[in-house]
């Protein structure tokens, strides 16, 4: 080979290089998963959890290789649970940091907001709010993870009616996981024999709950508080329940309380309470057979690693459910098209994930049924798993 | 130039040239986004300024007549099937009338009454729009439906920038027509000296109580705006915080300067969506920005700028 050839032949082999970075570098643009949670303000309890959840996956999934062959990237934004922040932060995603799927919204009321615009967009946005409405009607592009309200009301009621408590009042906040919550309360009551006999409200900025709580122990014949809310309003209740002596009482709360700061954000005060959780608050506690005794375990000690031996709580366990199912949607899709990506995301069957198992449908895009929630009390500061 | 600067029409005719030019630079429906929530601050702050610049009156509850104005046309549209801009006219003469009950009294008395009366109202309106859930959907706001005219579905970013901008001009056009009347003299003068301007025999009262139904009603129809561009109200917009947010907005601007007034709106609603690439450090940067600006520049961006400006060219300061 003389110089000159040599030359042309290093020269075609060069561009030949080139190109094929080139083509490399296509397939190396990261997919993005673009996140708005309440990671600071009265709804941190979940929206903390849920992003340190995000990162983790998002890393450990990139360090096995990613999806597809591509790396993932997780865009989140605070939206403090504030609706007209998540709006904000929602068309930033969908317009500037163009993402290819959502997985977020920690309450009911930032979820419905965005609603119209993920719609609109054309975007798979998987919700871990909490209320009914959500997907109820079902929404094209919109799927939800967490038990819904109507179910953790059913299991309080089914306890209820167990222990033959028929008169209950009820007490929550103004926002909208806890309206919905309130609202399925009162129309349940009938099909359980479950008379409403008080039915207090407080703000979600509101720091003392007596009030409320004296007004309940003053009706006479209330058997049960069933608790609707999420947050830190949750955790004051607790106290104030503790400080006015009620524990004749039996407190129920929703699934809105899944979290070790709960616990100990109410001081004490929320010892005998029951609440109906998903099991992966009770991962030891569950029978060795249970399908979702590796999934929550695995979780829970991925977690604790992670972030300094921090308790899991069920609102991360709701991010890793989402996080799992969009990713195993784009592997099934082989890509990140959105319609594709939201097909697959509706065709989503039998999967075991920390809340539960899924299955969707075009009719339910949330998935889980009433078996896999767990009715647990809080003894000694910790969950006990009940049934 | 000087005199160019000077003239009415030639700032409105840069603040044009500004609003019909920036859509080029706009890439996506985000920055539009971003661009009408800017215009509808500045038709708040270009209000507030009449009444914080020229009557050397303070309102903290200005946020409270934008949010009103915002559910007036979310409720009426949404629950009562109104038409949209009748809703918006309801809004503007129903905030114009309780501003102009709870003002008349207070008006009558020397200081600063009004920053006490107002930071009352808007903390009022605010525990209202939060508290009447099945009016108001409660702390997460209500969705709001689009604005017609006729059969013509008014949404899109891009109709609400031009309607945004369109509103914004008028407004600014009419502000400063009224500064440059009978009113707006009377105004300087009691802004200067309220026992002087007596003394000239104006009437004080009624003209402070007069800009104040104004920068009012100018709040309300932004409130009415931002509803239907939105699509989505929460009564985060009644807070006390955006009331502080819009008075900052008028004194960073430059107070009695409109296209301050402008000016400021546009600083602190597009700063917090640039620092959020700082993330952590959003809030730090932000308050920097603020104080700098007060400690170099005590009189405000514009009037500031303005006089250097002229320095520069050798005109006198003013």
């Amino acid at each position: 080979m003389n110089k000159r050839n040599f030359l042309r032949a290093a020269a075609v082999l060069a561009a030949l290089g080139v190109v094929g970075m080139a083509e490399a570098q296509a397939q190396q643009t990261p997919i993005k998963i673009g996140s708005f949670l309440a990671v600071t303000g009265p709804a941190s309890f979940l929206g903390d959890p849920e992003a340190k959840t995000l990162r983790l996956y998002v890393d450990t999934v990139n360090r096995a290789g990613g999806v597809n062959g591509r790396q993932l990237q997780a865009v989140i934004y605070d939206s403090a649970g504030d609706a007209r922040q998540a709006v904000t932060f929602v068309r930033r995603l969908i317009e500037e940091d163009k993402v290819d799927i959502i997985v977020g919204g920690s309450t009911t009321g930032e979820t419905m907001a965005v609603v119209p615009l993920a719609e609109e967009a054309q975007i798979p946005f998987i919700s871990l709010g909490g209320a009914n409405v959500i997907v109820e009607p079902v929404k094209k592009w919109v799927f939800k993870m967490p038990h819904s309200d109507r179910m953790a009301v059913e299991k309080i009621y089914e306890d209820m009616k167990k222990h033959g408590k028929t008169k209950a009042a009820i007490l929550g906040g103004s926002g909208g996981f806890d309206q919905s919550c309130r609202k399925e309360a009162k129309d349940l009551a009938a099909k359980y024999g479950i008379t409403v006999v008080a039915d207090e409200t407080y703000a979600p900025t509101d720091t003392d709950m007596t009030v409320q709580l004296t007004k309940i122990k003053n009706t006479p014949g209330v058997e049960a508080i069933v608790g609707c809310g999420f947050g830190a309003p949750t955790a004051i209740t607790a106290r104030n329940y503790r400080q006015l002596g009620m524990q004749n009482i039996q407190f129920y709360f929703n699934h809105g309380v899944g979290s070790q700061q709960f616990i100990d954000g109410a001081g004490g005060g929320a010892e005998g309470m029951r609440v109906p959780v998903a099991a992966l608050l009770v991962a030891d506690q569950l029978a060795a057979n249970d399908p979702q005794k590796k999934v929550a375990e695995d979780y829970t000690r991925a977690y604790r690693a992670a972030y300094n031996n921090e308790p899991v709580s069920t609102f991360g366990g709701h991010m890793y459910d989402g996080f799992m199912i969009a990713i195993e949607a784009m592997k099934r899709a082989g890509g990140t098209d959105k319609a594709k990506v939201r097909d697959e995301i509706e065709k989503t069957k039998g999967f075991v994930g920390a809340d539960g198992i899924y299955n969707m449908s075009p009719t339910d895009h949330m998935g889980l049924s009433l078996d896999s929630f767990k009715m647990v009390e809080i003894r000694n500061n910790t969950w006990k798993l009940l049934y | 130039m000087r005199r160019f600067l000077d003239a009415r029409t030639g700032g409105l005719l840069v603040l044009t040239l500004i609003v019909a030019l920036l859509p080029l630079l706009l890439p996506n429906k985000f920055y539009y986004d971003v661009a009408i929530k800017t215009l509808l601050n500045a038709l708040v702050c270009v209000g507030l300024n009449l009444l914080i610049g020229y009557a050397g009156q303070i309102s903290l509850g200005h946020a409270g007549f934008f949010a009103l104005g915002g559910y007036a046309s979310a409720i009426l549209t949404a629950k009562y099937q109104w038409n949209g801009f009748a809703a918006m006219a309801v809004g503007m003469v129903g905030v114009g009338l309780l501003a102009f009950i709870v003002a008349r009294p207070i008006l009558k008395l020397r200081g600063h009454y009004l920053a006490m009366a107002t930071l009352g109202l808007g903390i009022i309106i605010s525990i209202v729009l939060n508290r009447e859930i099945p009016l108001t959907g409660g702390p997460d706001g209500m969705s709001v439906p689009a604005l017609r005219l006729g059969e013509w579905r008014l949404t899109g970013t891009t109709i609400w920038y031009w309607i945004s901008g369109g509103t914004l001009l008028v407004a600014v056009w009419l502000a400063l027509n009224l500064i440059d009347s009978g009113v707006g003299r009377a105004l300087r003068a009691l802004h200067g000296s309220e026992v002087a301007a007596e003394t000239a025999g104006i009437d004080t009262t009624r003209y402070k109580v007069l800009i104040f139904v104004v920068s009012a009603v100018f709040a309300s129809l932004a409130g009415s705006l931002f509803a239907h561009a939105e699509r989505f109200i929460t009564p985060t917009e009644a807070g006390f915080l955006r009331s502080i947010e819009f008075v900052t907005m008028v004194v960073l601007g430059g107070m009695a300067s409109t296209y301050g007034a402008v000016v400021g709106a546009t600083i602190l609603t597009v700063l917090p969506q640039l620092l959020t690439k700082l993330h952590d450090y959003e809030h730090i940067a932000f308050g920097a920005v603020l104080i700098g600006v007060m400690i170099f520049m005590p009189k405000g961006l514009v009037p500031t700028l303005k006089d250097r400006f002229r320095h520069l060219a050798g005109g006198r300061p003013r």
